[in-house]
């Protein structure tokens, strides 16, 4: 009893698990939970209710034979193991941003009262970083390399720098669309300390945003790239892969999507299926309290602090201000709340 | 009586014939049953509290009702032909005028001579004091088998013996099966049989956990199927083997056990001996359905390409293959296939390949090739055989047949 109440709390947090390809994230959530329940259960055996009670008996007395009761501790029957189910039947797993059956990596799950810190992760919008791996050469109709074929193309003229080229056009497109969403005036000190700690970045629903984008391989007709994003998914990603083949006229499919990075857990934090069991979990979830509760104290604290000099500042101001960035009056209505 | 009487003759006259039965019924309803409880002390009573929306809650009721139905039937017959002295008698009412037992006629009528209990004040005697149970009254319904088991010899002896209860009870009908059995005249016979077949003290809980319908089994219907089975030369361990890892094989007839068997000897081509071994060694084939199988048959010979003896061989190795799901199979064996290269006479030397997860294989797989160590062909060096490809934990994977570090394999993994 001891033993399992202990076990239980320390299952309060987030950890992040590593997802292989090919499964969907749903059953991965799934099976980790039931190996979790399988732990926890066999952990927990309660000592088998005690019962007192007293049981007529025939006893020799004064007068020949007299009923009396006797006094037997009894086990209670509807206590037992097998009459009453397994101790745990369900746990509060929930998970962070999912990744399609096709992709792989970093997956952050939550359990018990972590579930509320996914919520907190959604809203402070962390980037995540992924590697993705793509094959000139053919287009496809969904963009990988398992769907169907359109068409063939050569490639033999594509060289690394026509690559990072286009690299860098797709990077700064998306970095002024960047500030454009972030909804701040580069030219006040409140963007100077934002840009110091890096924490430039829109702080509400936007359209997927690509922060950084780069060439880490190049061997035709092979390539990997590292893009760094936000609001994403991954059919994005594969879409980007394919028109970057479009722009350096040719075609380009994707042939892997693995996530590296969501918010601040990387590679190193994510467990394997082999350490999928209950030590491990608890340990991922211990290192990684502190570096969470900083991280959205960064991101959160700062989005209550701008919310803060919104209201603060005049509406002419305000006006003013917006003004050089170009937004539109319908820009001013979904501000900070 | 004459109280009745007149009520009957109103709701004759203002409600239909055909539904005079069921008001009739209606009003004998609350009055049978709480005699009966008192009684019988059995619940068979309907439990109308919303509260419980279990699906154990339908079983209860299921059986419930036939038994409550045939006692207040019989109160039909009784009303009705005192009815037909008193009223014009009605054509189809006189089939159902039976002879009345008399000692329904007696609690019939002790049920209107409303006899007041004894005061809590009167004195009694030493024996009397001692023999009061108060215990709290057992629930009239309940969608678990908790409430009773303390109460129950039956319960309590099945739980002692090992049988999950919980399990049971999501069954359908069971938990009121085995409320209403008697351990020592139903059950005990029958474990002292399964004893006799040479089931061990250990599996009877689960088998009685996964088939509770044994128990209403006939004797001599077991014994004829177990005579069966042994004149069809299966061995004593092997006829203990098959009725503890399959516990409905003994709830099957005779006839079906044969068509059964038939259809595994005809349909795979195998030898008697041989059709023998493969059921002994996975027993749910007799008792699992047969469209599955034969599909995965299909399966095997038009899609995945493999002869006819090859097939036998494999299935006589892992008769698994036979139940597995078809998509995963052929899956697996596209990977195997296509994109490791492996012939299918290879496959058929390994077929354990079959059984492991793909992921697992896919896995090892491109580990080898990322290391230069995939030779899946027997004639050139450094070959790597299947089944210790899927067969090995991780450790020795790593350590003998990669010769790379657990680490590096995970780090690798990691990179997929």
């Amino acid at each position: 009893m001891a033993a399992g109440r202990a076990a239980r709390t320390g299952l309060n947090g987030l950890f992040a698990v590593y997802k292989p390809p090919g499964v969907a994230s749903i059953r991965v959530r799934d099976s980790v939970e039931t190996l979790l329940l399988k732990e926890l259960n066999s952990l927990e055996q309660p000592a088998v209710q005690q019962q007192v009670r007293f049981l007529p008996n025939t006893v020799e007395g004064n007068a020949g034979k007299e009923l009396t009761l006797t006094v037997t501790q009894l086990p209670v029957l509807a206590a037992h193991p097998l009459v009453r189910g397994p101790e745990l039947t369900h746990l509060k797993i929930g998970a962070g941003h999912r990744l399609d059956t096709k992709s792989s990596g970093v997956f952050v799950l939550g359990v018990g009262h972590g579930n509320k810190l996914l919520t907190d992760m959604y809203n402070a919008h962390f980037t995540r970083a992924y590697t993705v791996r793509g094959l000139f050469g053919k287009a496809t109709d969904d963009f990988s390399d398992t769907g169907r074929l359109i068409e063939k193309t050569t490639f033999d003229h594509v060289t690394r720098d026509k690559l990072e080229r286009i690299l860098a056009v797709i990077q700064g497109t998306n970095h002024k669309a960047l500030l454009m969403y972030s909804n701040i005036d580069l030219k006040t000190q409140e963007a100077y300390e934002l840009a110091v700690e890096r924490l430039i970045r829109p702080m509400e629903k936007t359209p997927p945003l690509i922060t950084a984008i780069r060439c880490l391989q190049f061997a035709p007709p092979e390539f990997q790239l590292e893009i760094q994003c936000m609001h994403e998914t991954q059919q994005y990603l594969r879409k980007v892969v394919h028109e970057i083949g479009l722009e350096l006229k040719s075609t380009a499919v994707c042939t892997q999507v693995r996530r590296t990075r969501d918010g601040c857990f990387t590679l190193d934090n994510a467990l394997l299926r082999t350490h999928w069991n209950l030590q491990n979990i608890r340990n991922s979830i211990r290192d990684s309290k502190v570096k969470v509760k900083v991280e959205l104290q960064r991101s959160l604290g700062h989005q209550a602090r701008r919310g803060k000099r919104h209201t603060d500042t005049d509406q002419v101001a305000e006006s003013e201000l917006h003004s050089t960035e170009g937004t539109s009056a319908s820009d001013l209505t979904h501000k900070m709340r | 009586m004459a109280f009745w009487a007149r009520q009957i003759s109103i709701w004759y006259l203002s409600v239909k014939t055909s539904s005079v039965a069921n008001s009739i019924q209606q009003l004998r309803k609350t009055h049978r049953t709480w005699m009966q409880l008192h009684e019988l002390s059995v619940l068979s009573f309907l439990c109308t509290d919303n509260h419980f929306p279990q699906h154990g809650l339908k079983t209860y009721r299921s059986v419930s009702l036939g038994s409550r139905l045939q006692s207040t039937n019989s109160n039909n017959g009784q009303i009705l032909s005192e009815e037909t002295n008193l009223l014009s008698p009605v054509n189809h009412y006189q089939q159902q005028a039976e002879v009345i037992p008399s000692s329904d006629t007696k609690t019939l009528y002790e049920v209107w001579e409303d006899t007041p209990p004894s005061s809590a004040l009167e004195e009694i005697s030493e024996e009397e004091a001692v023999q009061i149970v108060a215990e709290p009254p057992l629930p009239l319904g309940s969608f678990t088998l908790q409430d009773y088991v303390d109460r129950s010899e039956t319960l309590s002896q099945l739980v002692l013996l090992g049988v999950d209860l919980s399990k049971v009870e999501k069954r359908p009908n069971a938990g009121q099966f085995l409320l209403r059995l008697d351990f020592e005249k139903d059950i005990r016979k029958r474990l002292l049989f399964l004893k006799d077949v040479g089931v061990e003290d250990n599996q009877l809980g689960p088998i009685l956990t996964q088939n509770p319908y044994f128990l209403a089994v006939d004797m001599e219907a077991l014994e004829t199927r177990v005579a069966y089975l042994k004149s069809k030369k299966f061995g004593k361990e092997a006829v203990a083997r098959m009725v503890s890892r399959a516990p409905f094989l003994l709830s099957f007839s005779v006839e079906r056990l044969d068509n059964r068997l038939g259809f595994f000897q005809k349909e795979l081509g195998l030898s008697v001996q041989k059709t023998r071994d493969l059921v002994v060694s996975l027993p749910r084939l007799l008792t699992g359905s047969l469209e599955p199988i034969k599909e995965n048959w299909q399966v095997c010979q038009v899609e995945l390409g493999f002869r006819r003896n090859e097939m036998q061989h494999i299935v006589s190795k892992i008769p698994k293959i036979l139940t597995a799901n078809k998509r995963k199979l052929i899956e697996t064996f596209d990977y195997l296939h296509n994109v490791m290269g492996i012939p299918h006479h290879i496959l058929t030397n390994f077929p354990q390949v079959f059984n492991s997860k793909l992921l697992r294989v896919k896995e090892r797989h491109m580990f080898l090739t990322f290391l230069g160590r995939a030779q899946y062909d027997p004639a050139q060096p450094s070959y790597i055989s299947l089944d210790k490809l899927v067969s090995m934990p991780d450790e020795v994977f790593c350590t003998e047949i990669a010769k790379a570090s657990v680490k590096n394999f995970e780090k690798f993994l990691k990179t997929l």
